[in-house]
This record gives C-alpha cells, structure tokens and sequence, in this order.
C-alpha cells in the first residue's frame, strides 16, 4: 500500500524563502497532515506547521495545498494522483512566522473590533425560552471553527494589504449576522455597522469565502446577502427603520 | 542575562485555554484581579473543542425527576465510589447554574419543545440530562467563553483605553517551569513557540488547566496538546497527583487508515445497532457477558437482534455494555490473534440499517470516515479498537477552593485536577467539571492574592529555568525526541494499557526510567523558530513524568476497578477502595504512598440504598453509616 510521494514544500520565514522537493513514504488512507508529520519526523525536525486536533475540529491546520486553502487534516493524499507532486505553501493574506505557519492575529483584531453580545438586563439566568427554529440560524454560524480560509481566499484582502484596515472579512461577517440574528441579543443597528464599521460594502459576493468553508457554512447566502439587503431596506426606508426599534427580533428587518 | 527575557506581572496566571482555564480566567477578573492566560496552541483552538456529546447538568429540563441528588449518585456510582465526594457534590449542585450562565453570555443550546435548554441520554445518567449544541457541544463552549473575555476586553477599552489592561491571552506559549519564592508560588516561565524566546510571569497564584495525558499513549482520542504538562509542573513544583492509574479507554476508537487513529468513534454506532466482530466473522461480545450483567444482556443472537425493535421482552445485545467491559472483550480478541491486521475488530452498521438511515442518525459518523479514511460505513464495516480517552487521576486539590494540597498558591482545574470522577468519569461529566471547578479556582485563587500579595521571583530561580531551555540546543548527535516519544508510547500501549499485569507493570517502570535518562540526552536540529522538535522535548519529559506516575500507582493498586484492570487481580476490593494513591516527585523519582479516601457524610450516604453500598464498601462501613 505504501508509495512514495513527492512533495515541494515551502520552506522559510518572513524574510525569504522557497520551495523545497521532498520525497516521503505514504500510505493510503493518509491525510497531507500526516505526510507533514512524516517528514518532521524523518527529514526535517524544525519543519513548522500549526495543527492541533487532527480531526477537522480546531481549525489550526489551514494552509495551501496546490494553491487551494484547506485544512490538511482533512485533505487525503488519495485525492491527488500518483504521479502529481503535491505544493504545500502557507495561507497567502497572513504573514509567514515560518514555514508553513502564519500570523493570523489580524483575525482577533478584527474580532476585538465586533461589539459583543449583550444579554437582556432583566433576563434571569434559566429563564430564556427560545424555539429550535430561531437559535438554528445563528447556530449554522457558530458552527465556524475559525481556520480562517475564508479569510484567506477573500480577494478583497488576499493580495489587497492596504484593505485590511477596513474590512473584517467573511468569518466576522457571519459573526455580525450571528449576534444579528440572535433571538436574546440586545444591541441594535448590527447590520449598519457592518456596513458602515467593517466594510461590507467592499464585498462584492464572489461566494469563494463559502466555497472553501470546511464546515460548509453558507457564508455568503445565509449571512452576508440577507444583511446587504437589510441594510438597504434600512437605508432607504425610515418607516420600517423605526418599525425595527420594536421588531428587531421578529425576524421583519 | 535575566534582564533581556520578556516580563509580566499579574496577579494569576491560568496556564490552559480549554474550558477550565477560560472559565477561571473569567471569574478571576471579575473578582477584579488581573489575569494571563498562556496555551500552547491559538486563541479558542483547545482540546475542548473537541468535545461533542454534552454538558451534565441536572436542570430537570426534559424529565423533571431529575436533580442534583440523582446526578450525585450517578456520579460516584460511575466512579465505583472512588470519587471524592465532596467535589461530586459540588459539581451536580452548580451545573445547571453553570449552564444557564453560559446562556447569559450568548451561548446557544438545542432547544425542548418548550423553548428551555435540550438535554440528551448518555451512559450512565439516570435522566436525560446532557445540554448539547448537535455534536459540537465543546466548541460552543470555547466559543461562548472566548467571545466573554473579548467582551470583558471591551470593556476595558472603553473604560481604560487599553483591552488588554487587565486580561490578556498569550497564545503559543508553553510553560515550562511553575516557580516559587520562599516555599509559595511566585510565577511561571516558559518559551513562545513562534520564536523560541523566552518569557517571564510574574504573579502570586498559577492555576492549572492544562488537561489530559492521552499523547503519552499510541492510540489516543487526544488532541497533541494532551502530554500532561500541568501533571508534570505540579510535581515538580511539590503538589500531588491523586489516584493516576485511572484512564478511561474508549472502546471504539478508530485503528486504521494510519491518518484517523484513535479518532473518537461515538457510542451511538453501537446504540443504533452496531455489531462486533473478530476476523473470523464471530459476534464475540456474547462472550464477554460478566455475571452481574447477566441477566440484562442477551447471550444469543437472536435475542439481541430483537431487541432493536422490542426492548420490553428482550435482553439488551452485549455490545452495549459499560465502556470498560467492551474495551477489555475487544483487547482479549485482539491479543488472542482474533484481531485484524490493524490491531482493531470490526463495527458494522451496514448489515443491520440502511445507507439513508445511517447517514440520517450518524452523519458525523458517516462524514467522518468518509472524509477521513475513505471508508463508507453504509457498505463496509468500521476496523475499531480501545482509544486512550480521559484520565480521571491528577493533581490534589481541596474541593472547594480547588487549591493544589501542599503548595500555596497553586490552584488545579479541569481534567488536570483528580478526585471529581474517581475510577471512571461518565460522559458528559467533564464539560460541567470544567465550568463549575474553573470558577472555583478563579474564585479560589482570587481570595488567596487578596490575602497574600505579591511575590517577586529572584534571579537565580529565572536563571536556573532559563537554563533547561537552553539545554537541548546545546548537545549534538544526542537522541531524537521524536522516537523516544514513539518507545513511550510503545512501552505504555503494550505494559501499562487497558489490561495490566505485576510483572508488566514493573517492567514498565524499569524501561520508563531508561527512558527519562535517555531523554536528558536529546538534542534537537535547527533554532528556536517554531521548531517542533524543540517542542516535543519538553512535552516528552512531562510525558515520562505522568507515565512513570501511572505505571507505579497501577502496580500498587492489587484490584481491578473503573479505569485500572489488573488480570491478576481481577474483581473490585473494598478495601482498597478506600485508598487513595498519592503520587509526589522527589527531584529523582515519582513515589507512591496510599492514603486514605475522604469519608462520605452522612448526608450524603443516606441519599443511597444500603444494599447498593454494599456492593462497594465493607461491612464496617456500612455499620458506621457516614462519618458523622
Ligand atoms: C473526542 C473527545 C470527545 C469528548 N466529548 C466529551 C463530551 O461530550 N462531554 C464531556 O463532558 N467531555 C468530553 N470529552 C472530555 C473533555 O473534552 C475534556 O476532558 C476537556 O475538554 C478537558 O478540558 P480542560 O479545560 O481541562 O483542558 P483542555 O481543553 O485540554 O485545554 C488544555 C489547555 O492547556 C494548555 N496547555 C497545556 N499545557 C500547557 C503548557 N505547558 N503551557 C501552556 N499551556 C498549556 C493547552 O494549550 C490548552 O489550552 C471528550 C474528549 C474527547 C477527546
Ligand atoms: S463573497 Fe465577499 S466576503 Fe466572500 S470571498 Fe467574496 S468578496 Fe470576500
Ligand atoms: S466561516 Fe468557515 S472558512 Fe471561515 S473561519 Fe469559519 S469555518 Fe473557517
Ligand atoms: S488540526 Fe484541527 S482542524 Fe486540522
């Protein structure tokens, strides 16, 4: 069952760096995880990669496999041919630390930058009463293990430093719609400050960020598609604005 | 050279990010302390996300019989009555309000029909009683208590400018040292994994919530955080572990493809019908029925098979016995050379469903094999074998402060900490004991600062743990940390596993000090940039540490009992239930020393039916009745 496989790495730091050929042993069932770890093991003791779980779970393995952002703990050596060399190279829009490990603090910046739940004041603990129908939206969001390969695959950041500033990306977009959606949550006007705070507007709705979400969340139908329309209702029409101070949660706006 | 090594100074430091850690980092800022918060992996990335089942906790939302009486006896029941009482007490007390808090902070639980909070079946709860989020309950807990820090952050942004002013997270950072000053804690040291730099905290308390053990083991459910680092610094610092020859095997995790070992495979396979079987094609677990359960459990196919569709007239079929009789009857077939090639058994639910209601009741199971090892569980049966999962010993602490026995001003919370589950945790159980004992070693630690102020650390002490960090680079040609880990993990699957021996044991103690002492002679290839060779080195020493705790206290301990099987001392003992192994740390070698288990109350022994006690303890204590 074992072949050999032939791998170019990217190998380096935020300096310089560049690929490098490595043949490995592989045996079917494996996942490009566990060829790193191979290699680690057997040829190159320092090589860096950040993963945790090793079960699709924690988001910490995301890096590019042939130029696709994916998590390789959950990428099979088996979906590539036998005689294709595989080219692993870390996430394009963060900075290299080293090898295949990036910096990623720009996410819990922009994390920082979403204003967090607020509960109601009168509302005692026990006491909440939701239905399965109204957490399920905001449940598809936080489904996100956070591996930030949406983030990554956005055009509007991956080659675009300078729009970083102003734009939280697709994992805070679903963030917003989350606290958005959320039947108990008590801060108004999210919608608004996505457009307005963390650059929704700049999205033009490509889908890639939906395309490579491991968890399938429908980033784009589900979260920022309803809050651009909702923004526009919002925008233009002041009768269904004020109707919002009372409706918020019925799902109207 | 001290002066160049990055400082911090705060009043605790909480070494862990999982579910214990950030629950005590919360309460210990809202006590109004100052907080850090060190993990080796990113922010909200844990082992407790993980977690997929459920959360314990007696709200009594699904069926309204259900307390935190029940859950107590339900608790020390799965324990086998090893567990100390008081922290059983004390978990099912404040799990509900637990829970609910969660919800204050935007957590969002399946819901009942009525709109309250879901809870589902698990082993060994008499009620349903799990809260959950689908199969991904430890995630939405991470989450919820990440996203309560950055909102206590804001906070302090809005009020003091700064977020990061009185709770910070360093992330991919490793602690290698716990230090004291005059006999207390005064901070703790370690390295950044991204750059190898070292760095200093100052502070008077340290909690641990540095979770589990499972990388010491081959074949394990365990993230490779899990290399029971806050086991090894608390010996070293002079605490205790308490009762560390219990770990729960699993017994289905998945053996083959290589990729997914020991990947968690969830016990509902079993529940909606799954089958064993060894290579040669036999239903074996009719085999493995003990006696006690024999009147419970169908001793033929035919009967078993008719349970699924009538549960009233039939026996329950043998594959659903507790977790612990499972994983032996499936190690005796695979020692036997029953097993597959792999080292597992077969689980099947193809036979009995069909693909569509498979993929309806399991789509994380189908999902999971089919992503991961290319399997397609509605056509071929799953290879499976025991998973090193959970271990219930650790570090020593008082209950109701979680304080580490022996050590002022070190606290221990989560899986780290013993005692709560005593000989087997039941499911579910863990992610409450997270919640309810990391508030209590916030709230512990807390009280103590206030009391004690700081303590600065001198230079010597940074010097000597700058030292050990140093250390590897400076040997060449030394051994690689890589395969030591590998002879460990050997040496703990094949002497110190789910079924143990005398003699095993003590060759096992013998070949784990061989390895210690190889191990002070590892070099490692490269810097100090994210290196994880450099890494694993530290990691592997705690390793060695927590093995040679285990192998020892198993080979003191002459029963068989929750999550420590001896073959030749099969059955339970009363009398050693009422022992507690002590693990401490000499500077040279882990000791044992047994002491005796905390005594039930009367209160709380009259919750039970004499005649179930009984069956655990002796007649002595039976007749005393509790100890007041
Ligand atoms: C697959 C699986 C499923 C499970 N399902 C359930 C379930 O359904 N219900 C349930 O109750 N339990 C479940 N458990 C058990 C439960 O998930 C764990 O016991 C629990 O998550 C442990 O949490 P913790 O906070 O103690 O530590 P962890 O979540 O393990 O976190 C440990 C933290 O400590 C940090 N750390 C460790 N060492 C160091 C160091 N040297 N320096 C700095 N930081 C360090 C780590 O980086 C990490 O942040 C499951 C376990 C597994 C493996
Ligand atoms: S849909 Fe919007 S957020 Fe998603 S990748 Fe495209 S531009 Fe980025
Ligand atoms: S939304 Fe999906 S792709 Fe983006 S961070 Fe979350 S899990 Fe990853
Ligand atoms: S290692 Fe956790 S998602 Fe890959």
């Amino acid at each position: 069952m074992a072949r050999t496989l032939k791998l170019r790495i990217w190998r380096g730091n935020d300096k310089d760096g560049a690929l490098q050929d490595v043949s490995v042993e592989a045996n079917s069932g494996e996942v490009v995880l566990d060829i790193i770890h191979r290699v680690q093991a057997t040829q190159m003791g320092d090589l860096a990669v950040r993963w945790n779980c090793k079960a699709g779970k924690c988001g910490s393995c995301s890096m590019e496999i042939n130029g696709k952002p994916r998590l390789a703990c959950m990428t099979q050596i088996s979906a590539y041919p036998e005689d294709e060399v595989i080219t692993i190279t870390p996430l394009r829009a963060f900075p290299v630390i080293k090898d295949l490990v990036t910096d990623v603090s720009f996410n819990y910046k922009k994390a920082m930058e979403v204003r967090a739940y607020e509960h109601p004041v009168d509302l005692k603990p026990g006491d909440a009463r939701m239905e399965q129908v109204d957490v399920e939206r905001s449940q598809e969001f936080r489904k996100c293990i956070e591996c930030f390969l949406c983030q990554d695959t956005c055009h509007v950041i991956r080659d675009h430093e300078e729009n970083k500033k102003s734009f939280a990306g697709p994992r805070f977009f679903i963030r917003i719609a989350e606290l958005d959606m959320h039947p108990l949550d008590t801060l108004r006007n999210r919608k608004q400050t996505a457009q307005q705070e963390h650059g929704l507007g700049m999205c033009n709705i490509t889908k890639c960020c939906t395309e490579v979400c491991p968890e399938h969340i429908r980033i784009t139908d589900n979260a920022i598609i309803p809050m651009k329309e909702r923004v526009v209702d919002v925008k233009y029409d002041p009768l269904r604005w004020l109707g919002s101070v009372i409706r918020k949660r019925d799902g109207i706006l | 050279m001290t002066q160049n090594i990055e400082r911090h100074k705060y009043d605790i430091v909480v070494i862990g990010a999982g579910g214990a850690g950030l629950r005590a980092a919360v309460e210990a800022r809202e006590a109004g302390l100052s907080v850090a918060i060190v993990c080796k992996s990113l922010f909200g990335k844990a082992h407790t996300v993980m977690a997929e089942g459920g959360a314990a906790a007696s709200m009594g939302n699904v069926n309204d019989n259900d307390n935190w009486m029940v859950h107590f006896r339900d608790t020390m029941r799965g324990g086998k009555f090893l567990n100390h009482y008081r922290m059983a007490e004390l978990h099912a007390k404040e799990a509900p309000d637990r829970i609910w808090e969660l919800e204050t902070w935007g957590a969002l639980f399946d819901r009942t029909k009525e709109g309250k909070i879901s809870q589902r079946n698990f082993g060994g709860h008499e009620y349903p009683r799990l809260a959950h989020v689908g199969d991904r309950t430890g995630l939405e807990l991470i989450r919820t208590m990440q996203q309560r820090i950055v909102a206590l952050q804001q906070k302090d942004q809005r009020d003091t400018g700064d977020a990061e002013k009185n709770i910070k997270v360093f992330a991919e950072v490793t602690i290698t040292e716990i230090l004291k000053e005059n006999g207390k804690i005064a901070g703790a040291y370690g390295y950044r994994r991204s750059n190898g730099e070292e760095i200093l905290f100052e502070a008077p308390a340290v909690i641990i919530a540095t979770g589990g053990v499972g990388k010491t083991f081959k074949i394990t459910s365990n993230s490779w955080e899990g290399t029971g680092d806050g086991h090894a610094l608390a010996l070293k610092a002079g605490a205790n572990l308490v009762d560390m020859e219990f770990l729960q095997f699993h017994p289905t995790g998945m053996v083959w493809p290589l990729s997914v070992k020991g990947l968690l495979v969830t016990e509902s396979v079993r529940g909606e019908g799954g089958i064993l079987t060894n290579t040669a094609g036999e239903r074996f677990m009719f085999k493995y029925i003990p006696d006690v359960f024999k009147d419970k459990y169908a001793d033929n196919e035919a009967e078993a098979d008719r349970w699924y569709v009538d549960q009233d007239n039939n026996r329950r079929p043998p594959e659903l016995l507790p977790r612990d009789e499972v994983a032996r009857a499936i190690n005796s077939e695979v020692k036997a050379g029953r097993g597959t090639e792999h080292g597992g058994v077969f689980l099947d639910v193809s036979k009995r469903l069909s693909a569509e209601i498979i993929k309806k009741r399991l789509p994380s199971m189908w999902h999971q094999f089919y992503e991961l090892a290319g399997v397609d569980i509605t056509k071929e049966p799953m290879e499976v074998g025991p998973t090193c999962h959970y271990v219930m010993g650790g570090v020593e602490v008082e209950p109701d402060s979680a304080a580490a026995v022996g050590v002022d001003g070190l606290f221990a919370a989560g899986e780290v900490a013993g005692g709560m589950h005593g000989s087997n945790r039941l499911g579910g159980n863990s992610l409450t004991d997270l919640l309810v004992f990391g508030r209590r070693a916030g709230m512990g630690a807390a009280n103590y600062v206030k009391t004690h102020g700081a303590n600065p650390v001198s230079d010597a002490t940074i010097e000597k743990a700058a030292a050990r960090i140093a250390a590897p680079f400076t040997r060449t040609g030394g051994e690689n940390a890589y395969a030591l880990h590998q002879e460990l993990q050997e040496v703990t699957h094949n002497l110190v596993g789910i079924i143990r021996t005398g003699p095993e044991l003590s060759e096992a103690i013998e070949k784990i000090a061989e390895l210690r002492k190889r191990s002070a002679n590892i070099s490692v290839s490269g810097d100090r940039v994210f290196n994880p060779g450099f890494h694993l080195a530290f990691d592997l020493d705690n390793m060695l540490l927590v093995a040679e705790s285990t192998a020892k206290s198993a080979l003191l301990r002459q029963e068989s009992r929750g999550g420590h099987t001896r073959d030749d001392f099969p059955g339970m003992n009363s009398t050693w239930r009422q022992v507690n192994h002590i693990s401490s740390f000499d500077g040279e070698q882990v000791n044992i020393k047994a002491q005796p288990l905390p005594v039930l109350p009367k209160e709380l022994f009259d919750l039970f039916d004499v005649h179930e006690l009984e069956k655990y303890m002796t007649p002595q204590e039976i007749a005393k009745g509790g100890s007041n």
